[in-house]
């Protein structure tokens, strides 16, 4: 999980998407998804490259840290681009190699297939590249709330997640615990067959298990203690700010939309 | 004689199936800006007495009142208000992501409106010193300052009483004197009960009254002084008295007399090494 590795993981800075309410980007993650299926040719495509450079830009996160996170996903785009340009047959055949022939519109589908991935990709990161884990529940859980009349648990489903994301460094800090524990017994995790280096995590999973269980526990009993009774008639600390900001980029975004509406073929 | 915010009254509690009763026929009165310690060992029954002070466990026999208010399943939120509790691990009672989250929770789950929510925050980060740990998120901080923090979060509710359940056994001896020393802060400048419960005889030294727990039941009252004086006892309780204690009457034995009941080991270090040029 660590390393250059970049997806799902904050990177704090000052910039203007950091700034941005994390419901307006969410909204915009969501529009993007969608609107990334309108393009169809060049142009449209083009447009598209270009405000996911420019929002790139804006998370004032180095490009170059952006691009060399995400060269592990380079492999699935290069797959897709090659499953698209063997696989299409469409317009004149470009050129053949023995008994594969390449034909012009598997060049361009690959081309576009794997942009459109790329895009999804580069602009999902910047979600999360620019908003802290914590932000992004409290904007889900405003955005999902009108969910509630339909009993979804929306207020325990956000707050399930906080809790998770609180406790993984506690839980990260007991797994290091405990794996130097099980060492100094005599346990060996880094070395020997795969068989063996499996049968080596039981020794760690299952105190984990148990102490989290136990945590689980514990931790119910002092929320109770302290008055948690559920969503109903609770307020909230943390507040989101809907600034003029988010308005305009959502309408630039859907500006763009209409601009790739007229352009498309 | 003062006001009890604590009595109880022949109250007896005993787990699902087992057989013997966690507590039998208890009655306590625990007074308005007291410090009670509640001391025993594993089993005696003190933190079972601590969750029947707060609703966490209703009483089968007899009653829990709280500042006048009976505690039964309707009057326990009322009651969570006014009884605060500390908890033994600090990491298991700790909620929000990061420190002002952590001490708003409580407040969130009351509805107080934000604006007032965002003073209280304020007001008891302040009071326990964590106020400029606020941003930090818990895995930055040592056991002490959870506790503390804990303890913020307790008072940003303004309880008329705060129950420590072993609150300090996890830590090192360095976060221990933190938490006590900010609990001693809290009582001289609130007007504010404290109820410790532990095992630790030297941190019931400074309360103004201990209660020893055996069995289910008060086995003795009083003082720490008093206390102190059934050394043996307190032996076969599975306690054992302070260090500093046992080396004062050490003393007194050999006609040594240092006149202060009880002293931590520094302040003894201190006493003992000034003892001659001190006369």
């Amino acid at each position: 999980m660590t390393g250059k590795f970049i997806l799902g993981r904050y990177v704090p800075a000052d910039s203007l998407l950091h700034r941005m309410d994390p419901r307006a980007k969410l909204i915009l993650i969501f529009l993007f998804v969608c609107v990334v299926f309108v393009a169809n040719n060049p142009v449209t495509y083009g447009i598209l490259l270009l405000y996911t450079f420019a929002m790139a830009l804006l998370s004032k996160v180095p490009l170059r840290f952006i691009l060399g996170g995400l060269k592990p996903i380079l492999w699935l785009i290069l797959f897709t681009f090659l499953l698209h340009l063997f696989l299409t047959r469409d317009g004149d055949v470009l050129f053949s190699i023995g008994r594969l022939e390449i034909y012009e519109g598997g060049v361009r589908q690959g081309i576009f297939i794997s942009l459109r991935f790329f895009l999804l990709i580069l602009m999902t990161s910047l979600l999360t590249l620019t908003t802290t884990p914590i932000q992004i529940t409290d904007g889900l859980e405003i955005l999902l709330g009108p969910l509630k009349k339909l009993n979804v648990p929306v207020h325990e489903l956000a707050l399930m997640m906080s809790i998770s994301l609180r406790f993984i460094p506690t839980l990260m800090q007991e797994t290091d615990k405990i794996m130097k524990a099980q060492t100094a017994r005599g346990v060996d995790f880094s070395s020997g067959p795969l068989k063996q280096r499996i049968q080596a995590v039981i020794p760690l999973l299952v105190p984990l298990f148990i102490s989290s269980f136990k945590r689980a526990e514990e931790l119910a009993v002092a929320m109770e203690a302290r008055g948690y009774r559920g969503g109903e008639g609770r307020t909230k600390f943390r507040q989101l700010h809907w600034a003029a900001l988010d308005t305009v980029m959502l309408l630039v975004l859907v500006l763009i939309t209409v601009l790739l509406v007229i352009l498309r073929t | 004689m003062k006001e009890p915010v604590v009595k109880i009254e022949h109250l007896s509690f005993k787990y699902g199936e087992q057989e013997e009763y966690a507590l039998k026929d208890l009655s306590l009165e625990i007074y308005d800006g007291e410090w009670l310690a509640i001391v025993g060992h594993n089993g005696s029954g003190k933190s079972t007495l601590a969750k029947l002070m707060n609703g966490l466990q209703y009483p089968q026999e007899g009653t829990v009142e709280i500042c006048g208010i009976k505690l039964t399943e309707e009057t326990i939120w009322e009651i969570r208000k006014l009884v605060g509790m500390v908890f033994q691990n600090p990491d298991n009672q700790f909620v929000g992501t990061t420190v002002q989250d952590d001490v708003a929770f409580g407040l969130e789950n009351n509805g107080i409106p934000r604006e007032e929510m965002v003073k209280r925050v304020d007001d008891s980060l302040k009071k326990v010193k964590m106020d400029q740990f606020r941003h930090l998120e818990p895995h930055h901080l040592s056991g002490g300052q959870k506790q503390r923090v804990a303890i913020a979060g307790v008072l940003a509710l303004k309880p008329k009483i705060i129950i420590l359940d072993e609150a300090t056994s996890m830590l090192d001896p360095q976060g221990r004197e933190e938490v006590l020393a900010t609990i001693r802060d809290l009582k001289s400048t609130n007007k504010i009960t404290v109820i410790s419960i532990t095992h630790d005889l030297e941190e019931a030294a400074k309360a103004d009254r201990i209660v020893v727990m055996n069995r289910g039941r008060i086995y003795k009252q009083g003082t720490p002084e008093e206390i102190f004086q059934m050394e043996d006892e307190l032996v076969e309780l599975g306690l054992d008295i302070p260090f500093p204690v046992k080396i004062i009457k050490k003393l007194q034995e050999k006609g040594i007399f240092i006149d202060e009941n009880y002293l931590s080991e520094e302040e003894l270090v201190e006493k003992l090494w000034t003892f001659h040029s001190g006369k």
